[in-house]
């Protein structure tokens, strides 16, 4: 027997240790859960890790009620299919005042149903720790988060008062009201998850998979007909080819142009693709540097 | 779907896992290096390289986008132009995929630097081939050393700005290669590159034909880290308890080090019971056998009380247990080292209360001198002693990096404020009053003496063979005392000779610095040699600084007390600065110099001299005066000749 690990099973193994320490350490830990295929991995790693028991802990999600019918019908069957507990918070009085991409652009609308719904949430549940399944290879400003991020009361990053993390060895002590963010898949990228999905046989949203969609083409991004989009002048719908690499809100989340049916044909696209994850999202464009300010304000 | 695909997918799936760390300043091209290796290994996306473009202040030119834009992360860095943090960075080839932890050089970044290669198999440390080897190149060595990165590639970055010169390159590895020997670095590799021209990083260079190995890339992809892991000590801290129903009870954890199989007997720490593997038990199944890093749950064939924090061994291969320990440290907060506070310590998870109980010394990371004791400061290492309040399970970090080390946290502010690194109990360098009690112990399984007696030898030279040692602060007058004392003698008839700190630091203490414990050391050889010429009767005069009580008794203990007369020379601090002819003062002021008594290093005023002189007020011919008449009421000199 060669006791070598291929690099999945590597970054499985250390995921495990992470998610495992949360439960030892923390009272009231919580898993966010997207739906995206990040938190199916995630969902995966926690089912190993406290196996056979049952997740022992809540999954929650942050439900801005601009989710695509697909994402929140999926949701619902798998987690009854794993049975996992699963809570949905939204922040209902921002949709009884009319927020929405629409009325106040994308960032603001960001900061009311996501981020504020999301520090809402987790001080309504006192949860001293929850896990996220960002990863560091998304975006730049992730690149120097820690495994065990520290967020204080107001559930606010600061990415100069970061606790120094070695070896394996994660600092888990918060005072009350503080929490800390844990990102399980921090050394994962987007290849691996892929890898990791068609390896395990991990169930995930079929929007991910390319087939003909009614979309409209906007600024050469693709955008879905799902809810109400307002039409431009001049803008009709067409059948396009396509699947969505990341998904977020309908308003949000653009398609991208692919004939990608099967997982192995996802991960041949991933290892030739020449654009990055997140330029279908199009908040993360809005500003330079307008996901470290997210983080600073609690987005996770 | 054809069948090709699969089985790729396979091998892809089969690669290894290297973590590296990069070290060096924005200067030396760091970044520029890694977003040569991204760029060049096709791993960034055209998203990226157009805002890189758009930042670059060169535009619309892929020659000269600015390279190490695609890894300045945070908008705060864009702006100063430095890296300030850890950032990871994530690439893969055909073979391997690659981790970087990318940190920065700066010398308030110790801790970065620590932090990236504690999870590091290897380290490339950049070196300006312009500037050659700075004292922040061999910083980022000996800190990779004392994290036990086991493999440290030498990059000699920008070889085109000095012309692709191969004895540059030379002269470099030989510099770099004469510091490393003190350290323990394993595998040392040195690589001639051209980051910005892309020479040598991912293909080889047609411009450096004289070197011969691999491309970096090539050596990252070759390295064989599989034999780095410890797979002898079975080590596996019980991090959860799995109790899903009354019947099944699991220990889940990630073994530490070592490999365990079904039926093994193992022992528990600290109940020292002992029991079999029932099972190996994971989601993909059961396994008859686990390793080094794999994360499982064990069952045992017996019930015993186990809990977080216990630990599963082999009985015959045991950790240490104890509830104190040395460890080397480095400090990573803006408060200082606070040995009356009590911190928490993470280790092999346990976390337990820990207070400092001595700082024997700090290393100056750009010289490797040991520096006095003193709390450590942020981003200073230094080795240290603890006591904990409960018993530890623990390997020296030298022969396991999962068992040997600990983080403290503060408990007040939680913020993580150190990381150690264990060490064996037995301390490896003996220190100078080690060596000194340990000479006591052995003169006195001497026989005593064999040839000519002292008494014969004084009554031959008319004089007793005892050290005169002179005390005081740099510019107190100590030589002109002990020269004139010398003189006098003679004329007197006496055969006295005067040991000088600088006849004994140009050969016998050639090896020593100014740290403490070289002072004591060096001390310590000239008392040795001191006692020696007592003994042959000669009248020893010795002026030396000595600067603490510590010193002076262990100078005192060597010598033996009745052959010992101190003098202290006893002056204001202001006097002597103005009296300096050797200019260390001056120095000291310009930071030129470290560790001068009175200054930054203690000097502690004799309580305990046979005399002590104000040599300000007397000046050295009345203070020569005082010692002879010393000398002569005690019988020293002149005595009775025969």
């Amino acid at each position: 027997m060669s006791y070598t690990l291929s690099h999945l099973k590597y970054l499985e193994a250390e995921s495990i240790q992470i998610i495992r320490e949360v439960m030892a350490e923390f009272e009231r830990p919580v898993m966010l859960y997207s739906i995206g295929k990040d938190s199916s991995v995630m969902i995966r790693l926690a089912q190993k890790a406290f196996y056979p028991g049952k997740i022992p802990f809540p999954l929650l999600h942050v439900d801005t009620t601009f989710k695509f019918k697909e994402m929140v019908s999926f949701r619902d069957q798998f987690c009854r299919d794993i049975g996992a507990k699963l809570l949905v918070h939204t922040n209902t009085k921002a949709i009884e005042n009319n927020i929405s991409p629409f009325s106040v652009g994308t960032q603001k609308c960001c900061a009311f149903l996501k981020t504020q719904a999301l520090v809402d949430s987790l001080r309504q549940g006192q949860f001293d720790a929850a896990f996220g399944g960002a990863r560091r290879d998304e975006e730049k400003s992730r690149a120097k988060e820690r495994i065990f991020s520290f967020r204080d009361e107001k559930g606010q990053w600061d990415p100069k008062n970061q606790r120094p993390e070695l070896w394996n060895l994660y600092n888990a002590k918060v005072n009350k009201g503080e929490s800390i963010r844990v990102f399980p898949l921090s050394n994962w990228t987007e290849l691996d998850v892929w890898q990791y999905i068609y390896r395990e046989n991990i169930p995930i949203v079929p929007m991910y998979f390319a087939k003909m969609r009614e979309m409209v083409v906007r600024d050469n991004m693709l955008i879905p007909l799902d809810g109400d989009i307002p039409l431009r002048p001049g803008e009709k719908p067409k059948e396009v080819m396509c699947r969505f690499r990341t998904l977020g809100c309908y308003p949000c989340t653009g398609a991208i142009r692919s004939t990608a049916t099967t997982l192995p044909e996802i991960i041949q696209e991933m290892m030739t693709i020449r654009i990055s994850e997140r330029s279908t999202r199009i908040i993360d464009h809005d500003q330079e540097g307008s996901m470290e300010t997210k983080k600073r304000e609690g987005y996770f | 779907m054809n069948a090709p695909i699969p089985s790729f997918l396979e091998e892809d799936a089969g690669k290894t896992l290297l973590r590296f760390s990069t070290a060096g300043s924005v200067d030396d091209g760091k970044s520029t290096l890694i977003g040569r290796l991204l760029l060049d290994s096709k791993n960034i996306y055209e998203d990226h390289i157009a805002s890189v473009r758009k930042a670059s202040t060169h535009s619309d030119d892929q020659e000269s986008l600015d390279l190490f834009l695609f890894t300045d992360g945070l908008k705060a860095e864009r702006e100063q132009g430095i890296t300030i943090d850890v950032a990871y960075r994530y690439f893969s080839t055909p073979h391997r995929k690659f981790i970087i932890a990318d940190t920065p050089g700066h010398e308030q970044y110790t801790r970065n630097m620590a932090t990236g290669a504690s999870t590091a198999n290897l380290s490339i440390v950049l070196i300006d081939a312009r500037k050659g080897v700075l004292p922040q190149s061999k910083r980022h060595a000996f800190i990779a050393s004392l994290l036990r990165v086991p493999h440290l590639i030498v990059a000699v970055n920008k070889m085109d700005l000095v012309g692709y010169d191969e004895a540059v390159f030379n002269r470099i590895r030989k510099e770099f290669s004469d510091f490393a020997a003190r350290l323990s670095v394993p595998d040392l590799r040195f690589i001639p590159i051209s980051a910005l021209q892309g020479g040598n990083v991912v293909e080889q260079s047609d411009k450096m034909a004289w070197y011969k190995g691999e491309s970096l890339l090539t050596m990252l992809e070759n390295v064989h880290v599989a034999g780095d892991s410890n797979f002898i000590d079975f080590r596996f801290p019980v991090q959860w308890v799995n109790r899903p129903t009354m019947d099944f009870r699991g220990y889940s954890g990630t073994i530490a080090s070592g490999v365990v199989r079904k039926g093994d007997e193992v022992m528990v720490l600290p109940s020292m019971r002992t029991s079999r593997v029932k099972s190996i038990v994971t989601w993909d199944g059961e396994v008859n056998e686990a390793f080094v890093p794999m994360a499982v749950t064990i069952l045992l064939e017996d019930e015993i009380d186990i809990s977080r924090g216990d630990m599963l061994i082999h009985k015959h291969n045991q950790p240490q247990v104890s509830r104190s320990f040395e460890a080397m440290v480095v400090w990573m907060d803006e408060a200082a080292l606070d040995p009356e506070k009590f911190y928490y310590l993470k280790q092999a998870g346990r976390t337990t209360k820990a207070q400092v109980e001595k700082v024997h010394y700090r290393v100056d990371v750009n010289t490797l001198h040991r520096l006095p004791g003193m709390p450590l400061q942020m981003n200073e290492i230094g080795r240290l002693r603890f006591s904990v309040h409960q018993p530890l399970f623990f390997d020296a970090y030298a022969k396991n990096r999962s068992t040997g080390n600990f983080v403290l946290i503060d408990a007040l502010t939680n913020r993580t404020v150190a990381a150690g690194m264990m060490i064996d109990r037995e301390p490896q360098d003996k220190m100078a009053t080690d060596v000194a009690s340990l000479a006591k112990l052995l003169r006195s399984r001497l026989r005593p003496e064999k040839g000519v007696t002292a008494a014969e030898r004084a009554a031959r030279l008319g004089q007793k063979g005892v050290t005169v040692w002179i005390t005081g602060r740099p510019g107190s007058c100590k030589s002109e005392v002990a020269y004139a004392l010398e003189r006098k003698l003679f004329e007197a008839g006496a055969l006295p000779f005067v040991l000088s700190g600088g006849d004994i630091r140009a050969g016998l203490s050639i090896d020593l610095d100014y740290s403490n414990l070289d002072r004591l050391e060096h001390l310590r050889r000239v008392a040795e040699l001191a006692g020696l010429l007592n003994r042959s009767g000669v009248l020893t005069i010795g002026a030396f600084i000595s600067p603490t009580q510590e010193m002076r008794n262990l100078v005192r203990e060597i010598i033996g007390p009745d052959r010992y007369v101190e003098i202290a020379l006893d002056a204001p601090l202001d006097w002597c600065k103005q009296n300096d002819k050797s200019g260390i003062y001056a120095k000291a002021e310009k930071g030129e110099v470290r560790n001068v008594p009175g200054v930054d290093f203690p000097f502690e005023v004799s309580t305990t001299a046979a005399s002590v002189i104000k040599i300000a007020e007397t000046g050295v011919e009345q203070a020569v005066a005082t010692i002879l008449s010393l000398l002569r009421q005690k019988g020293i000199f002149p005595c009775q000749k025969h």
